[in-house]
């Protein structure tokens, strides 16, 4: 196969699975009346955690309950409330634990600086130790002894 | 002493892993048990056919007054029917009523279940399309909710109860003066 043949069947594959991955629901969304409202419903649906499989979405998960959770998501925006509306909803009967993306709260703020913490520290640890070895260096070259290191 | 500091310290590091590790393991037996953001809150409202009767309703209203033990069940799920034998235990010693919510069940299964197994509940609301299990946030069943007089959910209780969660979680909240006869306010 020459490179240019390669070249084509990589992107042809590629392309395939970009386009695959942009339509491959575990379930068939359904549809919503409006372009607008089918946009929300399937963020909506993106953000909720099914509660029984854990690592998937309202979204993706084939169970029961989230069929059923699906479609208490599809009325409350069929009956006209508002995305914080529905979350609220779903929050004050499963707790934050449904929402994929926790929202700041006293209760969660630790999961959110932790990181920033964690990333704060390890610069610190980063610059003394660049600057303890640039010491090092240049201790070693006024010693002129490379076995001192 | 630097020399002891570079030892000292991923040593320290190691320690505190070890405790947030075994902090972690302690409680990991619950971790599949997700709390309820209900507790503490009133029980949600509703109005459902019963099964026994589908001409009548079961309301919350008429529960209001009376502490309850509010179950979420089915024939299908396997736990529940381990459970059932608590379940009538439960009933017969009469210290508080038993109020089913039958999950997406089939009528059929679940009156004739009853009718072989016993009927360990004083009333049952059918939830057919499973709505009224996400109003209560049910995730799995069996799941139990102890409510109050008032209408406030006071304890849920996730999988099949068993005599110690009986005896040691339900019972003790319940008032000592809750008549071993009635379920009278």
């Amino acid at each position: 196969m020459s490179a240019r043949a390669v070249s084509i069947f990589v992107v042809t594959l590629l392309a395939a699975l970009l386009l695959a991955s942009s339509t491959a629901y575990a379930i068939a969304p359904e549809q919503m009346p409006t372009p607008q409202l089918e946009a929300r419903y399937l963020a909506l649906i993106q953000g909720f955690r099914c509660m029984q499989c854990q690592d998937e979405s309202l979204a993706d998960s084939p169970v029961d309950l989230a069929a059923d959770m699906r479609r208490q998501i599809r009325d409350m925006l069929l009956a006209g409330k508002t995305d914080q509306q529905i979350r609220d909803f779903m929050v004050s009967r499963y707790g934050y634990f449904i929402l994929f993306k926790p929202p700041f709260v006293a209760k969660t703020a630790w999961l959110w600086l932790t990181p920033g913490v964690l990333l704060v520290v390890g610069v610190l640890v980063a610059l003394r130790v660049i600057r303890q070895r640039a010491a090092l260096a240049a201790t070693d070259l006024e010693d002129n002894d490379p076995t001192d290191a | 002493m630097k020399g002891r500091l570079r030892f000292i310290v991923p040593l320290a590091v190691f320690g505190l892993l070890v405790v947030v590790l075994a902090i972690g393991i302690r409680q990991s037996p619950d971790k599949d048990l997700i709390p309820s953001p209900l507790i503490g809150k009133p029980a949600p409202e509703f109005s459902l056919p019963s099964l026994t009767d589908p001409s009548r309703r079961v309301s919350s209203e008429d529960l209001h007054g009376h502490w309850y033990l509010f179950n979420v069940w089915g024939t299908w799920c396997v736990s529940c029917r381990a459970e059932h034998e608590m379940l009538l235990k439960i009933k017969q010693a009469g210290v508080i009523p038993l109020v089913g919510l039958d999950w997406k069940d089939d009528r059929g299964d679940a009156l004739s279940f009853l009718k072989d197994a016993g009927n360990p509940y004083q009333t049952i609301a059918v939830d057919r399309d499973g709505s009224e299990a996400i109003m209560w946030g049910v995730y799995g069943a069996p799941e139990t909710f102890l409510v109050n007089p008032q209408g406030i959910v006071v304890y849920k209780y996730i999988g099949p109860i068993t005599q110690d969660a009986w005896k040691q979680q339900i019972l003790p909240r319940l008032p000592p003066t809750q008549s071993p006869r009635g379920s009278s306010s």
